[in-house]
């Protein structure tokens, strides 16, 4: 009846539908996380909490990259998840990591409910305050919660048990780390799975144009809500593996430095795609752990040239221009 | 016939400026109804407060019978009231294949999915293939939105607007910066449309608008100054009057 129907649809080649389905980025974690235990085995503590916080800098990637919501306050969903899984370990006795790791998402993605219902009331610049407003609040709830929350003093004395009764969590951090490792790539490959499902590509349109969207029937703001809930779910796993493994949460995981430090690493990396997301985190960690050890007075003067040099010379992000750079090499003609 | 699509006595201020007055309009299936007027007459205002992007000030929009005119747009979407822009609003960097693949997916109440590409649906891909190739885009189906002719650009919008399957579409100058040489691919398209769909269509391509409509409404300063058919607008003395100004006796004076 159609002509097109008998044309054959040209398949993408091997390498690309593997990089689709996240074959390769799953890889590509493996391998830099046993990378990272080969050459920093006495500082497997820092490489987890950059996981940690890379789970933070995805779920904003999730509501600012791929939705084109600005946020200052996505912290509060980080912080939510480290207190949820510290709290039930603390004083409901729930000690298990992949438990606490349950307990450390459904936290977050409650609190994604409760800041994307606060934060989609407004746009653009309103957004932003009411982001930030966010934070405080949460950052203050936690502040005199302090029966729950130990207040400023934190919350200690998390210790969860060994993994399934053979993995212990000991003193160099080898199964913190491990667990880490295997919870971004499952992480990664559920997002992957999700920006390419046909609400990722709803999404991307939500960013693009909210009155197109209207025009095809969908609703930009419950797509939003739904899309913070995931966002908090990733960064409340995160949360949850920043206390089991540091088995301390403090006030500084709900903080607006933390949210403005990780949106910086996402911008570093580049918005709107989950490797920037990562390296962006891996780079600025990196960066400031190295600097500030060699050069403890001058080392944040450094982080901010590197910004503005990246904002300048590479407004896509170091993900995003070596991209756009390597698609550019591609298809010019040899 | 029974009307499938009715305005009665639109208003709208903008300020102390009225730019619509009392606009009342019906359309029945398969009707052809081309909607034209000098600049600033409202066409474009009218269609936003069909579409639910403005509120009126009072009136009412009626849609198979039932009271359309407190919906949002996306609700009178779902009831089968559909637009396209005058000026493209397109995803740039998506693909006209995703374009019209995420307007069928809308359409079948499948665009939440979470999990598997829309490439997967047989189904899903068998029509987005039909839709492209009808409207001559199959083979950029894979290019960015950004990377094709505006012209193209002009068609997807027409391919989106189809995508929906709607009863009513409403069509704000489908070839308004198209190349000459382009509008009659735009007016095949149009033409390729399903028989019993309700089409109204701003334009000012006078050609496109006598070969398409089989109904004209001429509205000027948000008035509807005539309704009727096309053989009949270009003798009517206030059409001519609203269109050329006091040149209009010099004309018939001649």
């Amino acid at each position: 009846m159609v002509a097109s129907l008998d044309r054959t649809i040209a398949t993408p080649s091997f390498t690309r539908r593997m990089a689709d389905r996240g074959v390769i980025g799953v890889l590509a974690i493996l391998v830099a996380g046993l990378a990272g235990y080969l050459l920093m085995p006495n500082n497997l503590a820092l490489l987890t909490q950059m996981i940690a916080v890379a789970m933070l800098v995805l779920s904003i990637d999730l509501v600012t990259g791929y939705c084109g919501v600005a946020t200052l306050g996505h912290a509060a969903l980080f912080g939510a998840g480290a207190y949820g899984a510290g709290i039930a370990a603390v004083h409901f006795g729930i000690t298990d990591p992949v438990a606490m790791t349950a307990v450390g998402l459904l936290a977050g993605a409650a609190a994604g409910l409760v800041s994307g219902f606060v934060i989609l009331r407004a746009h653009g610049l309103a957004q932003l305050v009411l982001s930030i407003a966010v934070i405080h609040l949460f950052h203050e709830a936690a502040n005199k919660a302090s029966g729950w929350t130990g207040g400023s003093d934190g919350l200690s004395a998390i210790t969860p048990d060994a993994f399934f009764g053979a993995f212990e969590f000991d003193l160099w951090g080898v199964t913190a780390y491990a667990y880490g490792v295997i919870l971004l790539a499952v992480v990664f490959l559920a997002l992957q799975i999700l920006v390419r499902s046909p609400f990722g590509m709803l999404a991307r349109g939500v960013r693009q144009d909210q009155i197109r969207i209207a025009a095809m029937g969908a609703s930009s703001h419950s797509v939003l809500l739904r899309m913070y809930v995931i966002s908090g779910a990733v960064a409340g796993v995160g949360g949850a593996l920043s206390a089991i493994s540091t088995q301390v949460v403090g006030l500084d995981s709900l903080s607006f430095t933390l949210s403005a430090e990780a949106l910086v690493m996402l911008v570093l990396g580049g918005t709107g795609s989950l490797y920037g997301a990562m390296i962006g985190t891996v780079v600025f960690m990196l960066f400031e752990d190295t600097l500030s050890a060699a050069n403890p007075f001058h080392w944040l003067t450094i982080v901010g040239a590197l910004l503005i040099a990246v904002v300048l010379f590479a407004p896509k992000g170091l993900y995003g221009s070596a991209a756009a750079f390597a698609g550019r090499v591609r298809r010019r003609p040899a | 016939m029974k009307s499938l699509f009715e305005v009665r006595n639109l208003n709208k201020k903008f300020g102390g400026l009225v730019v619509t007055n009392d606009v009342s309009i019906s359309m029945a299936p398969g009707d052809r109804l081309a909607l034209i007027g000098p600049n600033g007459a409202g066409k474009t205002t009218f269609i936003n407060l069909v579409t639910g992007n403005l509120q009126p000030d009072s009136g009412d929009v009626t849609l198979g019978g039932e009271n359309v005119t407190r919906l949002g747009p996306a609700s009178r979407v779902h009831r089968g009231l559909v637009r396209s822009f005058q000026v493209t609003r397109l995803f740039q960097d998506m693909t006209p294949e995703e374009h019209v693949a995420l307007a069928v997916l809308q359409r079948e109440g499948h665009s939440g999915r979470m999990f598997g590409h829309y490439s997967g649906r047989a189904e899903v891909m068998d029509e987005v293939s039909a839709i492209l190739d009808r409207l001559g885009l199959f083979d950029l189906r894979h290019l960015k939105v950004r990377e094709i002719a505006y012209g193209q650009q002009r068609l997807l919008e027409i391919a989106m607007a189809m995508a929906l399957k709607p009863r009513v579409l409403l069509l704000d100058e489908p070839a308004a910066g198209v190349p000459q040489s382009e509008t009659a691919r735009i007016e095949a398209a149009l033409a390729s449309l399903p028989a019993d769909l309700a089409i109204l269509m701003i334009d000012h391509d006078m050609d496109l608008v006598f070969r398409f409509a089989k109904r004209v409404v001429v509205l000027a300063a948000g008035t509807v100054i005539f309704d009727g058919l096309p053989k009949d607008v270009t003798q009517n003395a206030r059409v001519r009057e609203a269109y050329l100004g006091s040149y209009a006796d010099a004309g018939s004076a001649a």
